[in-house]
């Protein structure tokens, strides 16, 4: 099989985010950089599948040479080829993304394309499906479960209060969800064989962007609240507060 | 002139409430430019859905109804989609942004070559210009975003905009598209046991986390959420623990909600689980450490034992509902 993996640089989950100057995205001084967790599931899941049919899984990036430790991260998880496509800086426009991405991806004669369902610093959740328009090709999102039959693929998705079983054929682009797999610990021998893995650079011309941020900002900052009282004797007054202050019940 | 297109999500031959939130903001949407604002409705059987659309104020109605889709295909319908904006010069596409909202948009906005700004929370109009409000970060930090594409395209989050009852007498008519093979195919859809309700669609949430101590103790929380007619949620700890269904998972990795009345149960508050559900309206906090950060962003807290406090919580509020 030949599997590819779309893998995104995002801030740790840890991040106490700061403003740019410019006003218009978040400051990148200080941040700790992670593989996006969505994308280890994917990773994870290409792995498996490679280990149990056979062929190879090649990792795709899309940013500047610093979303390099990223790919080797991937690679450290025992990917075999890597591609990083040219950006000065991750594009603000998902279509942007998803267009450049789609046509390096054209060129690699894939039978499955694995994405996260979502990268945690834009929230877009939206690459995965342009792209699998881009390529007219079946695309399941969200997966949490994926069985293979020859060419046919049967996935269960998540979605509100249940899962929804689909069927669809190779080559397909599947996006994960947690609860597809457990994606494996890199070890000290994976991160050394990843350091000797050339990546690729390839350039593609990006198309202008049509989506623009004017201004990114804190969200309302809560007021803090009250501590009603102790133990269930302040039950009662937290059931009056709810009632009649907030009027939530 | 502009034109918005309320793309409509329905289930078991019901209307999801999400498709009347973007249908008010839509209606709002077309007022403030000087439009008007139209509904969708796709499916193997939707004529009889029509005047539920018309309590919101849209003027029009249009249906594809086609019997090939029964079985559902998210790329069939996004194409539909796609079709239906050229056809009836659309400017603007709103739907909720829901397990399908958030799954086939992308995909009509690849078709129209748009992007999509996925998971509103608000809008604004400025000179006929609008901007649209969304979170990054699961919610740390806010962005405005404007778009210059040809097509404006979004999602709205479920739960943040108000449903205005404004009844009209819209037009319906029922339009041709060439439907496209389906790539991907719906066969089936598990259902949860006992039809629960989803954290990402309700008003009220009860989440535990470790301080639940063990599965055991879940009933603990599902017989508050029964009493409040709330969803479940969990915190990490607890999905990881194995003791909730990740679905339940509230979070920078799992669901970011907006209810009204969130109540964390032994939830410590961690940077991640904030970033999920801080902008609940509401935030009630029951830990037993004073210290815990979730009481940082909680509107009312107690301080003790979940063990101790929830029974308790149930039933004042079965009293207080048996009023
Ligand atoms: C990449 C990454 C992504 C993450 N994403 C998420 C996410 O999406 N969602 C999420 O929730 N977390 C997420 N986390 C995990 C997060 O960092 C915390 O570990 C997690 O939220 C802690 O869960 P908790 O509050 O249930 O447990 P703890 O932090 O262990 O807190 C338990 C709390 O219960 C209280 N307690 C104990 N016993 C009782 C009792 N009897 N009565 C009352 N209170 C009691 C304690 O005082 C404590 O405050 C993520 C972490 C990483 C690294
Ligand atoms: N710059 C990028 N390079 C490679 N893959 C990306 C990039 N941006 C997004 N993706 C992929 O698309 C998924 C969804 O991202 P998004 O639509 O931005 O939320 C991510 O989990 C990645 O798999």
């Amino acid at each position: 099989m030949n599997i590819a993996v779309c893998v995104k640089q995002v801030p740790d989950t840890e991040t106490r985010p700061k403003i740019d100057p410019s006003g218009k995205k978040m400051s990148e001084e200080g941040v700790k950089w992670i593989l996006n967790p969505y994308d280890e599931f994917a990773v994870e899941e290409a792995l498996q599948l490679v280990e149990k049919n056979g062929g190879e899984v090649t990792v795709i990036s899309l940013g500047p040479a610093a979303v390099e430790p990223t790919i080797r991260a991937a690679l450290a998880m025992g990917a075999q080829k890597a591609i990083r496509i040219e950006a000065e800086e991750n594009p603000a426009d998902p279509l942007v993304t998803a267009k450049a991405l789609a046509e390096v991806l054209k060129q690699g004669n894939y039978d499955l394309i694995f994405f996260g369902k979502q990268a945690i610093d834009d929230d877009y959740a939206q690459v995965p499906q342009m792209v699998a328009t881009a390529l007219d090709l079946p695309c399941a999102t969200v997966v949490v479960k994926l069985d293979i039959e020859g060419e046919k693929l049967t996935v269960e998705r998540e979605i509100e209060g249940g899962k929804e079983k689909l069927s669809l054929s190779m080559p397909a682009v599947i996006s994960a969800q947690k609860g597809l797999n457990e994606p494996r610990y890199r070890s000290l021998k994976g991160i050394m064989k990843a350091k000797k893995i050339p990546i690729e650079t390839v350039q593609v011309e990006l198309a202008s962007g049509q989506l623009e941020i004017e201004k990114v900002k804190f969200p309302p900052e809560k007021q803090p609240g009250k501590i009603v009282g102790k133990g269930a004797d302040a039950v009662p007054e937290l059931v009056r507060l709810l009632h009649e202050e907030a009027k939530v019940i | 002139m502009s034109h918005i297109l309320i793309v409509y999500e329905i289930r078991d031959q019901k209307i999801k409430k999400v498709s009347f939130e973007a249908t008010s903001a839509g209606v709002d949407l077309a007022n403030q430019l000087g439009g008007t604002a139209s509904a969708l409705l796709i499916g193997s059987a939707v004529k009889d859905l029509a005047p539920e659309a018309g309590k919101y104020g849209v003027e029009k109605v249009f249906l594809i109804e086609d019997g090939g889709l029964e079985k559902f295909s998210p790329d069939v319908m996004a194409s539909a989609i796609a079709q239906v904006a050229e056809q009836v010069g659309a400017t603007h596409i709103l739907m909720g942004a829901t397990a399908l909202g958030k799954d086939v948009l992308p995909r009509t906005a690849f078709l129209l070559n748009s992007p999509l700004v996925q998971d509103i929370i608000g809008y604004q109009v400025n000179d006929g210009k609008v901007t649209y409000l969304r979170p990054m970060l699961a919610g740390k930090l806010h962005t405005e975003v404007s778009l210059s594409s040809a097509y404006h395209l979004a999602t709205l989050r479920p739960n943040v905009f108000p449903v205005k009852e404004s009844p009209s007498s819209p037009e319906v008519s029922t339009l041709q598209v060439e439907l496209p093979a389906p790539k991907a195919v719906v066969e089936e859809i598990l259902a949860e046991a006992g039809g629960k309700l989803d954290v990402t669609e309700a008003d009220i949430i009860v989440s535990g986390g470790r301080g639940m101590k063990g599965p055991e103790n879940w009933y603990l929380i599902e017989n508050l959420a029964e009493v409040l007619g709330a969803a479940t949620g969990a915190s990490r700890a607890a999905v990881d623990a194995g003791w909730r269904d990740h679905a339940e998972q509230v979070g920078q990795t799992g669901k970011t909600v907006s209810p009204s009345l969130y109540i964390a149960c032994g939830i410590s508050g961690a940077i991640q689980h904030l970033a999920g559900m801080s902008s609940s309206k509401y935030i009630v906090a029951i830990n037993k450490d004073p210290e815990a950060p979730i009481f940082k962003v909680a509107d009312y807290g107690i301080v003790g034992d979940v063990m101790e406090v929830l029974p308790k919580l149930t039933e004042e509020i079965k009293k207080l509902k048996s009023e």
